[in-house]
């Protein structure tokens, strides 16, 4: 395989890359490595970059002595429920108005209007509907990740080939299972074509309400560390977050190759 | 004749578009189909044959006209045709083996055996091991190998094609006629058989229609073609009746061509 080399160079530069930013770092907020060139004191950099040996401890700290688990568990709960409701909610909304013109072209308006909304203003009205626990965090979710399916299961639902359409029907089938057969597996392409998508925004929405108040979950983790100053914890918490939002992100790409087999993708030939 | 598998009667076909521009595509076209018979309808490109079929299926209203199947008059879509169409329209979410199980499906059928029936057809069709492969995982004669196991597994009494071999390349294509008439003859139904190849319309057809160059086309000729069964596609257009009924069919057919392509470079 000729790509296979430059391949792993390019794996040894970023792995590089990163060390040479972590030691630019720790060299830079180190109260002792250098003089303060910028801060009149050589702890404020610390203070306010944090330390990256610091950090990493932190998180060693975390998952060794257990306590991040239960945060973890919660945020992770908040963005499944969130993903799951808001897709379900965008692929039937989807579906009713692609396939009823009279009350998309009624709704039309409002849809647009509640798609430019910032729905992260949503947030404190959630919890005051739905209060601090979960359900607050999973309904800013919803409302994030409804849009990007409805819209996408709209597209799909219009670009359904004439032909296959008319072919089904001619085989026999009803409207409702040309919804079943066509429609949603249409559609669904499309829905998971946005995959990633939706559930990167399923998280954001997750971690953006256990900021805005919660007892529980990593955003609350965050929050906290903000209120007493300890800059290390909230680096660590960002870097539990990043990592956490790359595995979904790769149970997305996993979950996609499984799922839609039936498309043709690029380079399905053995290599020699 | 007895009673017609399927008959279009004065059809008139008139596309209004948008912007209001009126396109009479088909203008007093008559079509009767026997039971059992192989008819053929011929004509330049954009003639209006893919109208016509559309029309007998029921998928097109025409603006004048009755259609009758079985001394029935057509309400909504034909549900005594089958219909292969020119361009693709297998499902590409499922396997081969699913797309043709799809019709019985959509019928209830119990599924082991529609399964059982569909890898039936399949090898009937030749594709003994593609059931389980995806629409983009096989050839395009392939893929008209499936649809055609799609149509014929729910035993139509009529078949309706579309160009249905256009795409092909002149080997699979002559591979697909004789194993579409071998299918035909075990088991005969009422087919019309849309091409703009004369000689592949001479050699599987009981009957060949010309239709004239479009706007408002409308047979120009019938010819019924008296060449011996069971036919092998290639031997056949070797036969001097063969050159006789493709000199006599092509002097009717010439002078719709070359207005077609006249009007064509007019555009
Ligand atoms: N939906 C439509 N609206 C307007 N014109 C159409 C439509 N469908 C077909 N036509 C026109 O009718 C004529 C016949 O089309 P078609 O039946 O597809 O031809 P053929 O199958 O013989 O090549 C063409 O000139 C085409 O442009
Ligand atoms: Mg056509």
């Amino acid at each position: 395989m000729p790509g296979s080399r430059s391949n792993r160079a390019l794996r040894f530069w970023q792995a590089v890359l990163f060390l040479a930013f972590l030691a630019f770092w720790h060299v830079a907020t180190s109260p002792t490595l250098l003089p303060a060139f910028y801060f009149d004191n050589p702890h404020k950099a610390a203070f306010f970059f944090g330390e990256p040996l610091k950090v990493l401890a932190r998180t060693w700290d975390w998952f060794s002595s257990g306590t991040i688990y239960p945060h973890l568990w919660v945020t992770l709960l908040e963005t499944m429920l969130a993903f799951v409701i808001g897709t379900a909610l965008g692929l039937a909304v989807g579906l009713w108005l692609a396939l009823s013109p009279t009350s998309s072209a009624l709704l039309d308006p409002y849809i647009k209007a509640l798609n430019s909304m910032p729905r992260v203003i949503l947030a404190p009205i959630f919890g005051v509907w739905f209060g601090l626990d979960i359900a607050s965090k999973v309904a800013l979710g919803v409302t994030l990740v409804f849009f990007i399916v409805f819209f996408n299961v709209y597209q799909g639902v219009r670009e359904v080939s004439y032909t296959v359409l008319a072919n089904a029907r001619i085989l026999g089938a009803s409207e409702r299972q040309l919804l079943r057969h066509v429609y949603v597996p249409s559609a669904m392409s499309w829905v998971f074509a946005s995959l990633h998508n939706s559930v990167g925004l399923a998280f954001v929405g997750a971690v953006v309400g256990e900021y805005l108040g919660s007892s529980r979950g990593v955003g609350y983790l965050i929050l906290q560390a903000e209120g007493t100053f300890d800059i290390n914890s909230v680096f660590a918490g960002i870097l539990v977050l990043t990592a956490f939002a790359l595995l979904l992100d790769w149970a997305v790409s996993f979950a996609e190759r499984r799922l839609l087999v039936w498309q043709p993708r690029g380079g399905e030939t053995e290599k020699m | 004749m007895a009673v017609a598998a399927l008959a279009l009667e004065d059809i008139t076909v008139t596309f209004v578009s948008q912007d209001g521009a009126r396109y009479t595509a088909l203008r007093n076209t008559t079509l009767r189909i026997a039971p059992g018979e192989f008819v053929s309808v011929v004509g330049p490109t954009g003639c209006g044959k893919s109208t016509l079929l559309n029309v007998a299926v029921g998928l097109l209203q025409p603006s004048a006209g009755r259609i009758r199947v079985f001394d029935e008059p057509l309400a909504g879509l034909n549900r005594k045709a089958g219909y292969l169409f020119q361009t693709e329209a297998l499902m590409p979410w499922r396997t081969a083996l699913q797309n043709v199980t799809a019709g019985l499906e959509f019928r209830k059928t119990d599924p082991s055996q529609a399964a059982r029936q569909a890898g039936n057809w399949l090898q009937r069709v030749g594709l003994g091991g593609f059931g389980e492969r995806y629409p983009h995982q096989l050839s395009g004669g392939m893929r008209k190998r499936v649809a055609l196991a799609q149509t014929l597994i729910l035993d139509p009494q009529i078949i309706l094609m579309d160009e249905p071999f256009s795409a092909l390349d002149i080997q699979t294509r002559q591979l697909m006629e004789n194993e579409l008439l071998e299918l035909w003859s075990a088991n005969r139904k009422s087919v019309v058989f849309i091409t703009h190849d004369l000689e592949e319309a001479i050699s599987l057809s009981d009957r060949v229609v010309v239709l004239s160059a479009g706007p408002e086309a409308h047979p120009i000729g019938e010819f019924d073609i008296d060449l011996p069964r069971p036919r092998d596609v290639a031997e056949i257009r070797l036969a001097p009746r063969f050159i006789e009924l493709h000199t006599l069919i092509w002097r009717a057919m010439k002078n719709e061509v070359l207005k077609s392509y006249a009007r064509q470079q007019k555009q």
